[in-house]
C-alpha cells in the first residue's frame, strides 16, 4: 500500500480510538495514537498474513508461515482493535463494545474471549517480547521465512524480565525478530526521565547484541524503509531492535507534547474538536 | 506386614528425565526449556537425543514462561523447567497472564519441591506452589508419588492439550507403581481398601500412607488409602465413594495445609459430604535446612505422623 493510502487508514483509526475510548469513557488514547502509524504501516503494508483467495484475512492461532505481531503494552489495546478490524479480522461495528460487559474487546487484549487477531494476554507489563522470541524461535524449528514483530512501550523498560529476554534473544541467534519501543518519554507517573530513566537504550540493546535502528515513528514513510532497513540485518543473525521516536496523543494538537491523555478519555466537546482534525476516510463504525 | 513392596528407590525426578527422554524420540512436538538446571532436572538424555529443541535460558525464569508460551503458539509442547519454587512462586504474574489466561498449551515442570530438597533450607523449600497452581483457572496439578508414576505423568501432559503444573521432588523414594503404567489425568488410585479412615495422600507422602496403614492394621484399623496424583482437576468422585464408606479422612502432603491437597478435599466434603478431617502438612511455617528424613520428621509428614491423625480422625467419628 502506498503512504498516502496508509495515512488514511491512520487517519480512520485514530477517530476508531478516540471513539473506542470515549465510548466507555475509560482506556488510553495517548500511547495508542502515538503508535497508530507504526500498527497501520505493518498491518497493512509489511506484513505478510494469511488470507483467502479473495484477499479476506484468516487468523490461525499458529500464525504457520504468516508473519506475527505482539503487542506487550496492551494498554493501548482501542489501536489494536481498531487496526484488527478495519484489517478484517473481526466485524468494525464491534468496535462500539470496547470495555463493555461480555465484550471480547477487553481492558487489555486477551486471547480468552476468542477475538481474532489476539494470540496472547497483555497488559501485566515486561512480557512480550518474551513470547514474541519464542514464536520466532518455533518458527525457526519451523524452517519458516516469516517474521515475528513486536512492540513495547519505553516506560516498560522498567521491567527486569524486558532484559532477560533482551539478553536472550541475541545469545540465541534470533534473526528473525523486529522490535520496536515506543519511545514517547512519559510514563504514568511523569516522564521517564524522572520515573526512572532509560539514559541510552540504544547503547543498552548494543550491549546485549542487538542490531539497533531509530526512526520518527509518526512519519509513515520512514517506518515502511525502517521496517525493509531490519529485515536487511537479519543476515547478521542477530534480531532488530528499533527506538522509534513518536509523540503521545499524535494527530490530535490538544493530546500532544503531555502525558496527561495516557490514561484519560475525552468527553463529548473533546471527541468533538478532536475528530475535526481526523478525517473520516473509511467510515465509523 | 507389608501392604507394598519395592525393589529399588529412585527419585521423582529421574521419573520426569525418564519421560523426556521418551518424548524426545516419541513426540516431535515437545521442546524443553531449562533455567540453568539441566543437571537437577535430568534432562540430559532429551537434549542428547534433541538437541534443536533445548533452549537453556540462563538463570531467568520470568523470560523462561513467556518463550514456552510463544513456543506453544507456533504448535510445540514446551516443558518450562526449573526448581519448584522458582518455576511458580517467582514467576507467578507470568504464568498467570501469559500461560492461563491465555490458554497455552505450556508445561511447567518443577523438581526439588517441598521440604525434601533438604539441606538448601527454606528460600528453596517452597511450600505453597500446589495452592499457587490451582488457584490459576484452568491449570492442571499433578503430584506423582515415585520414579515410574512420574515417568509416566510427565508422558501424560505432553498428550493433554492445555496449561499443567507437574511438581516432582528430589529425595530417592520406593518405586512401588508398576512400570509403564498408563497415567490418567485426574483420576485418583486406590492402593489399599479400608473401612475405617480414608487417607488421601499426594507425592512423597503417598509411600508414607502406605506404611501408616500397615501400621494401622496392627492395630486392628483398616485404612483406606487413596493416591491423589492429580490435584485439580479433583476426583471427587472417588473422594465421595470413599469417605462414604470410612466416614473420616485424613490427608497428607508435602505442602502448606493451607492452600494445598487437604483444603481441596475439605471444600468438596464440606459442601457434598461433611466429615471429621485431619491435616497432615505443613503448618503455616517456612523449612529449614537440614537432612530430608529429619525435616519430615519434625515437620510432622511422616506415617507416624499419618497414623497419629487417623486415631485422631476416628475418635471425632465417634465422638
Amino acid at each position: 500500500m502506498q503512504t498516502i493510502e496508509l495515512q488514511k487508514v491512520a487517519s480512520q483509526v485514530r477517530r476508531d480510538i478516540l471513539r473506542q475510548v470515549h465510548g466507555c469513557q475509560s482506556g488510553h488514547p495517548g500511547g495508542s495514537l502515538g503508535c497508530t502509524d507504526l500498527l497501520v504501516e505493518l498491518y497493512f503494508n509489511s506484513m505478510n498474513l494469511k488470507s483467502d483467495a479473495s484477499g479476506q484475512v484468516e487468523f490461525h492461532m499458529d500464525g504457520l508461515n504468516e508473519d506475527v505481531f505482539f503487542l506487550s503494552n496492551g494498554h493501548i489495546s482501542p489501536l489494536l482493535y481498531s487496526v484488527l478490524a478495519r484489517r478484517g479480522y473481526f466485524p468494525v461495528a464491534e468496535l462500539a463494545t470496547f470495555r463493555k460487559l461480555n465484550t471480547r474487546l477487553q481492558g487489555h487484549p486477551t486471547p480468552h474471549e476468542h477475538l481474532e487477531g489476539i494470540r496472547i494476554a497483555s497488559g501485566s507489563l515486561g512480557q512480550g517480547l518474551s513470547v514474541a522470541i519464542g514464536v520466532a524461535q518455533a518458527k525457526k524449528l519451523n524452517g519458516e521465512k516469516s517474521t515475528v514483530y513486536c512492540l513495547m512501550g519505553d516506560g516498560e523498560q522498567n521491567e527486569g524480565q524486558v532484559w532477560e529476554a533482551a539478553m536472550y534473544a541475541p545469545h540465541h541467534n534470533v534473526n528473525n525478530l523486529i522490535a520496536f519501543i515506543d519511545e514517547n518519554g512519559q510514563q504514568i507517573d511523569g516522564p521517564t526521565e524522572k520515573v526512572m530513566n532509560n539514559l541510552d537504550l540504544e547503547a543498552k540493546y548494543k550491549a546485549f547484541g542487538w542490531q539497533v535502528l531509530r526512526v520518527d515513528g509518526n512519519d509513515m514513510a520512514s517506518i515502511t524503509a525502517v521496517i525493509q532497513q531490519a529485515k536487511s540485518l537479519f543476515v547478521n543473525n542477530k534480531p532488530v531492535m528499533v527506538i522509534m521516536k513518536t509523540e503521545m496523543g499524535a494527530g490530535v494538537d490538544f493530546m500532544m507534547h503531555s502525558h496527561k491523555w495516557h490514561g484519560v478519555a475525552p468527553n463529548d466537546e473533546q471527541l468533538a474538536l478532536a475528530l475535526g482534525q481526523l478525517e473520516e476516510t473509511l467510515g465509523d463504525y | 506386614m507389608a501392604l507394598f513392596t519395592y525393589e529399588t528407590k529412585k527419585d521423582t525426578r529421574s521419573g520426569f528425565g525418564a519421560g523426556m527422554e521418551y518424548l524426545s524420540v516419541n513426540n516431535p512436538k515437545v521442546v524443553a526449556l531449562c533455567a540453568d538446571l539441566i543437571g537437577s532436572l535430568k534432562l540430559e538424555a532429551f537434549i542428547k537425543n534433541s538437541p534443536e529443541r533445548f533452549f537453556q535460558t540462563g538463570i531467568a525464569e520470568a523470560n523462561m514462561i513467556g518463550l514456552a508460551a510463544g513456543l506453544s503458539i507456533g504448535g510445540y509442547v514446551p516443558f518450562a523447567t526449573t526448581f519448584a519454587n522458582f518455576g511458580t512462586g517467582r514467576v507467578y504474574d507470568q504464568i498467570r497472564q501469559s500461560v492461563a489466561y491465555s490458554g497455552k498449551n505450556v508445561k511447567i515442570a518443577c523438581s526439588h519441591a517441598g521440604l525434601t530438597l533438604g539441606e538448601d533450607g527454606a528460600t528453596h523449600q517452597i511450600l505453597e506452589d500446589i495452592g499457587l497452581m490451582k488457584m490459576l483457572p484452568g491449570m492442571v496439578v499433578i503430584n506423582p508419588c515415585d520414579y515410574n508414576q512420574t515417568k509416566a505423568a510427565t508422558i501424560a501432559a505432553a498428550e493433554y492439550d492445555g496449561p499443567v503444573y507437574l511438581r516432582f521432588g528430589r529425595p530417592v523414594v520406593p518405586v512401588f507403581t508398576p512400570e509403564n503404567q498408563k497415567f490418567e489425568i485426574g483420576k485418583a488410585l486406590h492402593l489399599i481398601e479400608g473401612s475405617d479412615v480414608s487417607i488421601f495422600a499426594t507425592g512423597h507422602l503417598v509411600w508414607e500412607a502406605i506404611i501408616a496403614a500397615e501400621i494401622l492394621l496392627e492395630k486392628g484399623i483398616h485404612a483406606e488409602v487413596i493416591n491423589i496424583h492429580t490435584i485439580k482437576p479433583l476426583d471427587t468422585q472417588a473422594i465421595h465413594a470413599s469417605v462414604a464408606k470410612t466416614g473420616c479422612v485424613v490427608s497428607a502432603e508435602e505442602h502448606q495445609i493451607n492452600g494445598g491437597l487437604g483444603d481441596s478435599i475439605a471444600q468438596y466434603l464440606a459442601l457434598n459430604l461433611p466429615t471429621p478431617q485431619e491435616f497432615v502438612g505443613v503448618n503455616d511455617s517456612f523449612g529449614e535446612s537440614g537432612k530430608p528424613a529429619d525435616l519430615m520428621e519434625k515437620y510432622g509428614l511422616n506415617a507416624q505422623a499419618i497414623v497419629d491423625k487417623a486415631i485422631k480422625a476416628i475418635a471425632r467419628k465417634k465422638a
